[in-house]
């Protein structure tokens, strides 16, 4: 190979030419950078979960350094994080949240309720959201933690490095 | 009927410049608070009709409390009011112990009025957090959580979780403070009346704040008592009534403290009144923690105060003359926890909160209703919004300071 030859890795799959301002890369490494760096999640809450997802946004923990914003319509997000319990009558709102946010999309199920149903079997509550949107990560605890909520993200931030073609059509 | 099935019966033979315009509201929108759905007709900017629809957070706590025992149940009640699940225990903990006819310890007590009351500054300042940012002010959001967070954690050292802590017990609380979290709590009160004077000056002479929160949703004594107000709402009315004055519970007979009330019933004087209040709650704790001192050593929890793991059914087997068999050995169910009902109400940072339970002698409540402050507030919300702007509509939820899962249920 030509390019391997004249060129030096500086980074996984990142390739360098020598001496030239010059990056050699695939397309999917360059599109996964973008979207794992800018992840903009709804702010959308539901219960107990949403205040320790405002707490995690807010001053102390600070979302914002990891250049994830909180965005109110769901137009521009492209993270959904379910936080609390979701009840039937709920359900379908939370779709057609998910429905009307653009491709690519992203769910992290929050919370115990959000991830089975948590404590509340009961008529009302739907026993887990993967009953009706695809879930890409599951976060228990009643509820989590701040820095729990923090490691799921960049967790998911490697979820989509992995990613590959989604850039020009979906799976 | 409700003003959604209305809107078709209206619009028949009308032209469209005629018909109001109707909005929905929510549930997914940000300044509801929750999941609150608001439904609303308009005359251009100005708020005819606002029809709240609530149940989207209906979790049937109350059904699910009545297959859990007595101290399960608390673990319920703090997802009732998430923002201050101190307070809910408090609540459940009183209504059970006067089913049980349990004394409680004098420093469980004061631990309980401690920490109710660092619920209430929790409350309190994720309302003005959230409040100023529904208004248009971020930096006050930030500032609140900063001074949130260091209680959070204070809470956490007590009992290990930030804000589902089911700390309080039927009969007391569950563990002791460590001394760390006493001088911590001195630390946090001596610091936090100057925080609140940041807050102050951030937005008491803020003209955007006093335009948009002077004159807005005036409620009278006399309105504030039909609506079914309680708590700072009510105060800021003018009404002097705080159930920790006129019932007290807990360790509130012992404290002194002050009852703020406003004077005109704007969303300026709810405001004013929950910023004393926070002072207030300062000062009870700082009363707490040097009587804490004079009970050094003493058990938190009372003696007789029941397990954690209470039996479903208890059975005895009683021995009952029988006319042909001689003697007839007769299973029979055994009171567990005496029958009969209780109520306790407690000031909640909401507004009054109230516990009724009746038990049938098994393990488990027989029916449990909760009173909780929110459902009565969203009721509310129709009567104070006619004739403001829609601008204001934010404004106004945020004053009434509701939470849906308090509402719901």
């Amino acid at each position: 190979m030509g390019v391997e030859k004249s060129t030096i890795e500086i980074a996984p799959g990142v390739r360098q030419v020598p001496g030239a301002p010059v990056v050699v890369t695939t397309i999917d490494k360059v599109i996964n950078w973008a979207r794992a760096g800018s992840l903009w999640p709804l702010t959308f809450g539901l219960a107990c979960c949403a205040i320790e997802m405002m707490a995690t946004g807010a001053s102390h923990y600070d979302l914002d350094r990891y250049g994830i914003i909180f965005r109110a319509t769901p137009r521009q997000a492209d993270l959904l994080i379910v936080a609390g319990t979701v009840t039937k009558k709920m359900a379908p709102i939370v779709r057609r949240v998910y429905d009307q946010m653009p491709e690519p999309k992203y769910v992290i199920a929050m919370g115990s309720c959000a991830c089975s149903g948590g404590i509340f079997k009961t008529y009302a509550v739907a026993q887990g959201v993967d009953q009706f949107l695809p879930v890409d990560l599951y976060l228990p605890g009643c509820p989590p933690r701040p820095e729990a909520l923090i490691y799921a993200l960049l967790q998911l931030q490697e979820k989509i490095k992995k990613e590959t073609k989604r850039w020009g059509y979906w799976r | 009927m409700s003003l959604v099935l209305e809107v078709n019966k209206k619009q028949k033979g009308k032209d469209s410049w005629e018909e109001p315009f109707y909005l929905n509201m929510g549930p997914q929108h940000p300044s509801t608070h929750g999941v609150l759905r608001l439904f609303l007709e308009l005359e251009g900017e100005t708020i005819v009709n606002c029809d709240p629809i609530i149940g989207y957070l209906h979790r049937g706590i109350e059904k699910l409390a009545e297959n859990l025992n007595y101290n399960q149940t608390i673990v319920l009640s703090d997802r009732l009011d998430y923002i201050s699940s101190a307070a809910n225990n408090v609540a459940f903990a009183l209504a059970f112990e006067k089913l049980f006819k349990l004394e409680v310890p004098r420093r469980a007590k004061l631990i309980r009025t401690i920490v109710s009351e660092m619920a209430r500054i929790c409350s309190h300042l994720l309302w003005l957090a959230t409040h100023a940012l529904d208004i248009g002010a971020m930096t006050v959001f930030l500032y609140c959580f900063r001074d949130r967070e260091w209680l959070l954690n204070i809470y956490e050292r007590i009992c290990g979780a930030r804000l589902t802590h089911t700390y309080v017990r039927v009969g007391g609380v569950r563990r002791d403070f460590e001394p760390e979290v006493i001088e911590e709590l001195y630390r946090f009160v001596e610091e936090f009346p100057k925080r609140i004077t940041d807050y102050e000056t951030l937005i008491d002479t803020n003209r955007i704040w006093l335009k948009r929160t002077k004159n807005i949703a005036v409620v009278s004594a006399e309105e504030a008592f039909n609506l079914g107000l309680t708590g700072p709402c009510l105060r800021g009315s003018g009404v002097s009534y705080d159930v920790r004055k006129f019932r007290p519970y807990d360790a509130y007979s012992e404290v002194e403290f002050e009852v703020p009330v406003g004077q005109n019933g704007d969303t300026y004087d709810r405001y004013k009144v929950r910023m004393i209040e926070l002072r207030q709650s300062n000062w009870i704790i700082k009363q707490c923690l040097d009587k804490l001192s004079e009970t050094e050593g003493e058990l938190v929890l009372a003696e007789n105060s029941p397990d954690l793991l209470m039996p479903e059914k208890v059975r005895e087997v009683s021995a009952q003359p029988h006319p042909k068999l001689g003697v007839m050995f007769k299973p029979k169910e055994k009171e567990i926890v005496p029958v009969g009902e209780a109520f306790a109400s407690i000031e909640s940072p909401k507004g009054e909160l109230s516990v009724y339970v009746v038990s049938d002698g098994s393990s488990r409540p027989w029916r449990l209703r909760i009173r909780t402050p929110s459902f009565v507030h969203i009721s509310a919300i129709p009567h104070m919004t006619k004739g403001h702007m829609i601008a204001d509509l934010v404004a106004i939820i945020g004053t009434l300071d509701i939470v849906l899962g308090d509402s719901d249920r």
